[in-house]
């Protein structure tokens, strides 16, 4: 079983990225707390001097793996360990994960998906549609569709 | 009620006019005849007569008041009524069109004790598509507020592009998807401010700013978009479990998660 969640990682210099990944199967008990996704703010470099301090590996050439500090939730415990190459993120494993095993097991019987992650951008595109939530009459004019009605397709 | 024909000079027919509360376009790619246009949007003032919310003489506000029994309803009603009551099991009640008789909801004005708002928009597109597929035009989109058809091709040499709207910047998009088929229907909190409740609470959800499902059939990706919305922190999850669908969500801390399939769609 197989799934992704997403954690964000602040950096010294707040810098917000983003990765998977994935926990390992589920055993034959199931974890009993409430279910829930947890999107994770960390800061590592405020943590030194704790039981739970972030500890760096500079390995080969610029890739580094740092784990996270262990953060409290509702659920247990969450930690993280990270893998850079240079800023960019390359890898997150979750270290400790006690929050999505039950929700896991109860979605589905068989394998469960993959779900990917990113950070979100703002583009600008050639397009002839836009999807959006719903937007009243009045807000018509200002959206994109109507920039596109304008143009008269 | 606006009308804004338009035609192109490669024979292309556009018409945009302002019913259930939002815009609806359709952008015909073959030379269409104005009936056929005229056929379309006489279907979707049908369904706003059955449908509306805010008004009381429609069959959805007459049947929430206990006025009409649901075996005098029209079949249509009944259709809707169907489809509604899959995607509440679906979703273990995240989606539920009696949310508005709700005591732990406050009334709202458009918001009836029976408000299937939620997927009426993306049902009736399917049978304005079936129309205009039965009338031999192949090549069509229709974007009703945001959730929107797609077939056939825009020109001979490309595919429809649909941009997934940015819900912090208005002129921007997150994303963009192509194909010839397409069903894209996206709920959202951007837009109308916190308008979706959870059926199981009573309270606005929180998580999911916003969802775009990609499927088959718009009334489904439109249902489940908004249960979607509704589950928060797990709707992706959720979403990623149901058959024939693909969907992109963006969470409230600006992170795009994306289902396995989503990237076949997907340009930009």
């Amino acid at each position: 079983m197989r799934r992704a969640i997403p954690v964000i990682i602040s950096t010294a210099g707040g810098l917000a990225l983003l990765a998977n990944f994935h926990t390992k199967p589920p055993g034959a008990s199931v974890a009993t707390a409430p279910a829930s996704s947890t999107t994770i703010t960390t800061e590592p470099q405020q943590t030194s001097g704790s039981p739970s301090a972030p500890t760096t590996t500079v390995a080969a050439g610029a890739k580094r793996t740092i784990d996270g500090p262990a953060v409290s939730t509702p659920y247990g415990d969450v930690q993280v360990r990270v893998t850079l190459d240079g800023t960019k993120i390359v890898d997150v494993q979750g270290i400790q994960l006690p929050f999505d095993r039950s929700r896991s097991q109860r979605l589905s019987q068989s394998a469960a998906p993959i779900l990917h992650n990113e950070v979100l951008k703002a583009q600008s595109a050639q397009i002839d549609l836009v999807s959006g939530a719903s937007y009243t009459s009045d807000a018509y004019s200002r959206s994109l569709q109507g920039a596109l009605d304008h143009a008269g397709g | 009620m606006t009308r804004t024909p338009a035609v192109t000079p490669s024979a292309r027919a556009r018409r945009v006019e302002h019913i259930w509360g939002t815009a609806i376009g359709v952008d015909v790619g073959d030379a269409a005849d104005d009936e056929v246009l005229d056929r379309v949007f006489g279907w979707f003032r049908r369904v706003d007569d059955l449908f509306s919310t805010w008004r009381d003489d429609t069959e959805i506000s007459r049947l929430g008041r206990g006025e009409l029994e649901l075996r005098d309803a029209s079949p249509e009603v009944h259709a809707v009524l169907d489809l509604s009551d899959r995607i509440t099991d679906e979703s273990r009640g995240a989606f539920d069109i009696r949310i508005g008789a709700d005591p732990r909801v406050d009334p709202q004005p458009g918001r009836g004790p029976l408000d299937a708002s939620g997927l009426v928009k993306g049902w009736a597109l399917e049978r304005a598509a079936e129309l205009l597929l039965a009338a031999g035009v192949a090549n069509f989109s229709i974007n009703a507020g945001g959730d929107l058809v797609t077939r056939g091709r825009p020109e001979p040499d490309r595919l429809w592009r649909v941009g997934i709207q940015h819900p912090w910047h208005r002129h921007a998009v997150a994303a963009v998807v192509q194909g010839t088929d397409l069903a894209v229907a996206t709920s959202g909190r951007y837009e109308l401010g916190e308008h979706i409740i959870d059926p199981r609470t009573g309270r606005h959800p929180t998580g999911l700013m916003a969802v775009t499902v990609i499927g088959a059939d718009l009334a489904l990706a439109d249902g489940y978009a908004t249960a979607a919305i509704v589950l928060g922190d797990e709707g992706m999850h959720w979403l990623a479990t149901l058959p024939d669908i693909e969907a992109l969500g963006i969470t409230d801390s600006q992170a795009v998660v994306t289902t396995d399939g989503f990237a076949r769609y997907r340009t930009q």
